[in-house]
Formats: C-alpha cells, sequence, structure tokens
C-alpha cells in the first residue's frame, strides 16, 4: 500500500529525509517513531503529496508520487499534528467542507456516522472553538476519515491527549484496523505503538530499524529468563556463563539475569545445573524489555 | 466549481465573523453612500447657485455639461468629488477579507489539512478570490444605489442629475470597480500567502489603496480631471494589470514554501 524507494527530503543543506525505503502492506498498522525532528512530519507530508522528495521514488495506494498527486491525497487521509480546525464554524460545518472537498458521494450521512462514532453528535452544532483538546483532535480524526480513504497517516494522535481521550482515540484506531485500514502512525507513545501497531519502523532522519516490536525486542535485547533464587552470587552467574548457550549471566541480589536464544529449550537445563549447585528455586520467568528500551538504544546510537 | 463553491461559502462563514470585515463590508459603503448625499442635502439647504465657484478648476467649468450654470456645474464638481470614494470600497473590502484568507489560515493551521485535499491551487486562489471579490463588487454597487436613490430625492434638477450619471461613473462602477477588486484581492492574496500574521497581512495590503488616493487628492487639487475616455483607458490598464495579478498569485502561492518556511 506504501512503498518508498530511497526517498530523501532536504531543506537547503538539511537532509530531513535520508534515502527512506519502506513497504507498508495492505491492512497493516505501521508505527513511525522517532525523536522531535527526526523527520517524521516531513515524511508524511511527502507521502501525503503535500511536498516534494528531493529524490527517490515512493507509491502510495497504488499511485506514484509527483505524478499522480491529485489521486494521492484522494486516496489518503491525513491528521495533522495539530488539528486545525475552523474555530469560528460548528463541528458539522468543518466536516462538511471536507466532505465536499473531498466529494464524498452522500456527505450528510457520512458527517453524521463519524460525528457519532467519536461521540460527537450532541455537540455538532457548537462552535469547534468550544471543545476541549480531546474533542478537536476527535473531530480531526473523523475529518481524517471521512471520504474511506484506503491509507490513513496519523501523526502524534494522542499527543497531548488526557488519558480517557486517548483511550477513546486508541479504540477508534484499533477499530480501523479491524477493518482492515492501513494505518501510518507517527507517534511518539511507545506503548500505543506496542499495542496498535503489526509493524514499527524506529525512525531518526534514516530508518534505523523495522520490525515487529516483538521481535525488534529479541533482536535487541534476546530473550532474558530471571530465576529467583535462595541465594546468588557473581561465582554462580560465572559458572552460568560457562554453558553454551548462556549469552549473558548477571546476578542481581537473590535474582540470576540470564540472556538466552531458546529459553523454552535450555530452561530445564538449567534448572537441573542450578539445583546440582544447591540453590533453591524459587520462581522463573522470563523478563521482558520494553520498547522504549530498543527505542531509546537505537536512537541513542544513530 | 463545487470546490471553488465550498471554499466561497468557508470563506464567508468564517470572515463575517470578524467585526472589522463586517464593518468594510456594511458600514463603509454606506458611509461612502452618506457623505455626497449629506453634501448634496447641505447645498441644497444652503443654496447652490450663490456659492463661491473660485476653487473649482477651469478645466473642470469647462468640461461641464452644457446647459448648466455655474452653481449646478460646482454641486456636480462638489459630489463628483466624493464619489470617488466608491471606488475606495472594491479596494478595502477585499484587503479585509483576502488579507486573513491565507495568513489567517496559516495562525490557526487549517491550510495543512486543506492542502492534503484533492483541491487544485487554482479553485483553491478562485474560491478565495471570488469570496472577496463578490461582497467588495455587491457592497460598492449597493452603496452606488443607495446614493442614485438618495440622489434622485435630494435633486431636482434632471439637468445635475445626468451630469453626475454621466457614462464615466457607469464605466467606474460596473466595469472599474469590479476590476479593482480583482486587482486589490489578488494583492491581498499575495501579501498574505508570504507573511504568517493577518494584521501584518492586510496592513501591508493596504498599500493598494494609495494609488487612489493620489488620484483623490490629484483631483480634489484640480491636478487630475477624470473623463469617460480617462476612466476607459483606466479599465483596459486595469484589465491588464489584474491578468498580471492573477498570474503572480498563482505563482506565489506555493503549497510546499506555505506550508514549510512560512509557520
Amino acid at each position: 500500500m506504501i512503498r518508498t524507494e530511497d526517498l530523501t527530503r532536504s531543506f537547503r543543506r538539511l537532509v530531513a529525509v535520508d534515502r527512506l525505503t519502506l513497504e507498508v502492506a495492505e491492512g497493516e498498522v505501521f508505527g513511525f517513531l522517532g525523536p522531535n525532528g527526526a523527520g517524521k512530519t516531513t515524511t508524511v507530508r511527502m507521502l501525503t503529496a503535500l511536498i516534494a522528495p528531493t529524490s527517490g521514488r515512493a507509491m502510495v495506494g497504488g499511485f506514484q508520487l509527483g505524478e499522480d498527486d491529485s489521486r494521492i491525497r484522494r486516496a489518503v487521509g491525513i491528521l495533522t499534528e495539530v488539528p486545525g480546525m475552523y474555530d469560528n464554524l460548528s463541528a458539522e460545518y468543518n466536516l462538511r467542507i471536507y466532505a465536499r472537498l473531498y466529494e464524498v458521494p452522500n456527505p450528510d450521512a457520512q458527517v453524521e456516522k463519524y460525528l457519532r462514532l467519536l461521540g460527537l453528535w450532541e455537540r455538532r452544532a457548537d462552535p469547534a472553538a468550544t471543545f476541549s483538546k480531546g474533542m478537536k483532535q476527535k473531530l480531526a480524526i473523523a475529518r481524517a476519515v471521512l471520504h474511506e480513504p484506503r491509507v490513513l497517516f496519523l501523526d502524534e494522535p494522542t499527543a497531548s491527549l488526557d488519558p480517557e481521550s486517548a483511550h477513546v482515540v486508541h479504540e477508534f484506531i484499533a477499530g480501523l484496523r479491524r477493518a482492515g485500514r492501513t494505518i501510518f502512525l507517527c507517534t511518539h507513545n511507545l506503548d500505543e505503538a506496542d499495542r496498535l501497531c503489526d509493524r514499527i519502523g524506529v525512525f531518526k532522519t534514516r530508518l534505523l530499524a523495522v520490525d515487529t516490536p516483538a521481535r525488534l525486542r529479541t533482536e535487541f535485547f534476546g530473550r532474558r529468563v530471571v530465576f529467583h533464587l535462595n541465594r546468588a552470587d557473581p561465582g554462580l552467574a560465572a559458572a552460568v556463563r560457562q554453558m553454551p548457550f548462556v549469552r549473558d549471566a548477571q546476578a542481581v541480589e537473590n535474582k540470576l539475569v540470564l540472556a538466552l536464544d531458546n529459553p523454552d529449550e535450555h530452561n530445564p537445563e538449567l534448572v537441573r545445573f542450578l539445583v546440582g549447585q544447591g540453590v533453591d528455586i524459587r520462581f522463573v520467568g522470563e523478563l521482558r524489555r520494553s520498547l522504549e528500551d530498543v527505542y531509546l538504544q537505537l536512537v541513542k546510537a544513530a | 466549481m463545487d470546490k471553488i463553491k465550498t471554499i466561497i461559502s468557508k470563506e464567508w462563514a468564517e470572515v463575517f465573523q470578524n467585526r472589522m470585515v463586517l464593518f468594510s463590508v456594511i458600514f463603509m459603503p454606506l458611509t461612502f453612500a452618506a457623505l455626497p448625499l449629506f453634501m448634496l442635502y447641505a447645498m441644497r439647504s444652503s443654496g447652490a447657485g450663490s456659492v463661491d465657484v473660485g476653487s473649482v478648476p477651469q478645466a473642470f467649468l469647462s468640461g461641464c455639461a452644457e446647459g448648466l450654470s455655474t452653481g449646478e456645474c460646482f454641486q456636480v464638481y462638489f459630489v463628483t468629488q466624493f464619489m470617488l470614494l466608491f471606488m475606495l470600497t472594491p479596494l478595502i473590502v477585499p484587503v479585509n477579507i483576502a488579507a486573513y484568507s491565507v495568513a489567517g489560515e496559516k495562525t490557526t493551521r487549517s491550510l495543512e489539512p486543506l492542502l492534503a485535499t484533492p483541491i487544485t491551487t487554482a479553485e483553491l486562489l478562485a474560491g478565495k478570490n471570488l469570496a472577496a471579490v463578490i461582497p467588495a463588487v455587491l457592497a460598492t454597487w449597493l452603496s452606488f444605489l443607495i446614493f442614485g436613490v438618495g440622489a434622485r430625492i435630494l435633486i431636482a434638477n434632471a439637468r445635475v442629475l445626468s451630469a453626475l450619471f454621466n457614462p464615466m461613473w457607469w464605466v467606474a462602477i460596473l466595469v472599474v470597480g469590479p476590476l479593482l477588486s480583482v486587482l486589490s484581492t489578488n494583492f491581498s492574496l499575495m501579501v498574505s500567502s508570504r507573511v504568517n500574521d493577518p494584521r501584518v497581512a492586510e496592513q501591508l495590503s493596504s498599500v493598494i489603496m494609495l494609488p487612489l488616493l493620489v488620484l483623490f487628492f490629484g483631483q480634489i487639487a484640480g491636478y487630475v480631471s477624470l473623463n469617460a475616455n480617462l476612466m476607459i483607458l483606466l479599465a483596459l490598464a486595469l484589465l491588464a494589470v489584474d491578468a498580471l495579478m492573477v498570474y503572480l498569485a498563482i505563482q506565489l502561492f506555493q503549497r510546499e514554501t506555505i506550508l514549510t518556511r512560512w509557520k
């Protein structure tokens, strides 16, 4: 649904996006993670045909960027970083404008559908200026999906929202995902990305890594198992480290934290070894690293 | 065409909530219609024939319609000075509307989602142009109509009336007025595309009124004497300038630059 090849955008001497090569499948929710100023918004603007790339190519929704820009704009929906509503106009009127600009076949019904879906129907006649941040964001999301786009670009959809509003937005995105919509989600919210995205790309001017959240964690930290023992000392850790399948072993208080290639296969052998060392095993569990750890490691290294 | 209509209705829905715009579209044209009417009323009350006509430029007196007395000629001359104000309306109204249209959207950050729609630059600018030109032209025509009706009531002399509503003024109101509003709109759109603050856009766009003010004061001072030929020449020149301004406005409205540089 989205395919880029060496997509690059420079602003004079500053390279904002450097040779981005990426593929997002139909129906996939792709998380685009990166720090402020990483070039995420520039990427979204390029892929929505708002600005042209300096070099490279991209296909969005089956259309070639630079050749079918008008078709791309028709095929995609965009939630911009700032809602950018017409504050003096009512919520309903705001959406009607966009329904007409996108040539939505039955604008009134479509406007009503999304105002109801996002819980704004009762406030439809109120000016957008009277809306809270969360309501404005929901209205902007309604605007982005009004014309039933095949690809949806969401730039920080829950930034500065309270947890309740963020939850509504998450539910809505999850609903779109279930409906098979392709979503390109730019976010700082790693938990959001972890929960909603099929794959994640970590980006800082260039693409640093791309994979499923689970595989990214494994790739960067391996799988870690923690053994809660009656005692754990550096000597025990050193002994365990001698085993061929143990990549790393650390003794922390009464815990032994081990990096293993395949815990399912090697845990029984480890248990036997530790018992043989005269250690009581109280509990064994997997230590899950957060996506945040992966993200921080990648971004710091970049 | 639907997209252009959508932009026009959106602009009007937004812009007419602005008091300054409402003032310029409603109150100002009414004032411009009332001023010459008030002068006519004042002259009628004081007796136009008895006034000193020494200050009237000789060029005007010699070109005055046949059969008019010097006093009547003075009456026509005096009111004609104010009638140039009708030419200010098509310049001022678009400045207030169009100056807000791009810079205002930059301020509210509503331009990006708008530019992300399939609307073309030509459609967008056509919508914004018409949204400013239509009220300006209507306000001009309406104020001139009010003046016309008022003048008919106040002036009993048919010769004075026909001298006042001569072909020059029909060309001015029906042709030059709309052309001036196109000029003013596109100039304001260009300025609005290049600045971020709507108030700055409005102030800079107001420069467009200077040439007309020069004409206004030049006429009062007797350096310029307006006639039908001059007005037709002005219309032709404006037609050419308008074509150039529309072209420049489209060229200067660079979607990408507006999004990336003018934050």
